[in-house]
């Protein structure tokens, strides 16, 4: 593909993640903050072609343990992202009684 | 392969519902699912449609990474969250540099090679200007990513004091080494073949870079820092997507650099203090002029 394409790519990919996340809760940025790291562990696929590639055994021991780190994010990632928002679940009836804002405990760091 | 690029295309979309859904309560959950959606995707893709020679490892690598984030997620008390995903960066840095060792130590596998005939005429394969440029920039801010959240994992987590520590001089050193990153990023795609010592330069002077960056930072406004880094790790990922012509890091890779961007942004703000400085670095404390 040539450079002007992905370069393409990469530019309306900027403009959707600059509108996307504006109008976020506060009680959610840590979340947020948290979902955005794992989706970040895409780097894992660098690392997939790196391992799987034959040619280089520094590249693809590299690769492997960059596919090693990278898993430690997607998994551990999502699962933390899953914890604080089941905890930001249960706090949503006290919520609605209250008819005030309430933060989560998981939320503002 | 138009199939690869279409699967990327809807990994790609998967990470947008996933970002817009954790923007309010009511689809987070969703949201989150629809991150774990297109990470598989994303994986499963790049594993079914290249020529692994080595599945069994990569198997290994998954399992061992994937059961050590697993139980420390379950693990982890909720109030250590904040250090956690700082943690979590630096590993997400560390991988970016080593993606960007993997290619610069084997480049005919990535496609970035290109002919260059030296003066006395004989032609050799070099790695490309452009890729050259890429590699440098995916490892140099991996590099960043990697020790700036290793001192923000240290200062949430108590291992370090939270004090701001201003060194003397700090602007001009943290400038000088910037330029310093720069202008060698440039030697280093003009001269052939790509010397090793000007990439490693690069990565040492990036890792100091990224120490300076956030040694000055109070531990109170970590969380900002952490989002920031946050932003850093996904320009890295979308660095080495350029390098190895892979739109589903490209696309995702910008998207977490800018919604990272914008979301310490919108923090800064909630928290009444300036943007600038926090990429800067000296952020949360008073400016002594140094």
């Amino acid at each position: 593909m040539d450079f002007i394409a992905i370069l393409s790519i990469f530019v309306l990919a900027c403009f959707v993640g600059y509108y996307v996340v504006w109008s976020v809760t506060p009680a959610l940025h840590t979340p947020l903050m948290a979902v955005t790291n794992a989706i970040s562990s895409v780097i894992i696929v660098g690392a997939l072609i790196a391992a799987a590639e034959a040619g280089s055994e520094t590249a693809k021991w590299l690769g492997l343990l960059g596919v090693v780190l990278a898993s430690v994010n997607i998994f551990g990632g999502f699962a933390v992202t899953e914890r604080m928002l089941a905890m930001y679940k249960k706090k949503e009836p006290a919520k609605k009684q209250l008819g005030a804002p309430r933060k989560a405990e998981g939320g503002e760091a | 392969n138009p199939w690869v690029a279409l699967a990327y295309l809807v990994a790609g979309v998967c990470f947008i519902l996933a970002l817009r859904g954790l923007s309010s309560p009511a689809t987070s959950r969703a949201g989150n699912r629809y991150g774990m959606i297109g990470m598989t995707i994303a994986v499963v893709t790049t594993l079914i449609t290249h020529d692994i020679a080595s599945l069994p490892e990569i198997g290994i690598a998954i399992a061992i990474g994937g059961t050590i984030g697993f139980v420390i997620a379950r693990k982890i008390a909720m109030t250590a969250m904040p250090q956690l995903v700082a943690a979590f960066h630096s590993l997400v840095g560390l991988a970016a540099v080593l993606v960007a060792g993997a290619a610069y130590a084997n480049p005919g596998a990535f496609g970035i090679l290109v002919s260059h005939i030296d003066p006395t005429g004989l032609e050799t394969l070099v790695i490309s200007p452009v890729s050259r440029i890429e590699m440098a920039l995916g490892a140099a801010i991996g590099a960043i990513t990697f020790s700036g959240s290793v001192i923000a994992f240290l200062k949430l987590n108590g291992n370090m004091s939270g004090a701001p520590i201003m060194l003397p001089m700090r602007h001009v050193i943290n400038l000088g080494t910037l330029v310093a990153i720069i202008v060698l990023t440039a030697l280093f795609a003009m001269t052939d073949p790509a010397p090793e010592w000007m990439f490693g330069t690069i990565l040492v002077l990036a890792f100091v870079i990224g120490f300076l960056l956030i040694i000055p930072i109070g531990g109170a406004d970590m969380p900002v820092v952490v989002s920031m880094l946050n932003s850093y790790s996904g320009w890295a990922a979308a660095a080495m997507g350029f390098t190895l012509h892979n739109t589903a890091m490209i696309i995702t890779g910008a998207l977490v650099g800018a919604s990272g961007a914008i979301l310490s942004y919108i923090m800064c703000r909630a928290m009444n203090r300036s943007f600038i400085s926090v990429i800067a670095g000296g952020f949360g404390a008073e400016d002594t002029g140094g």
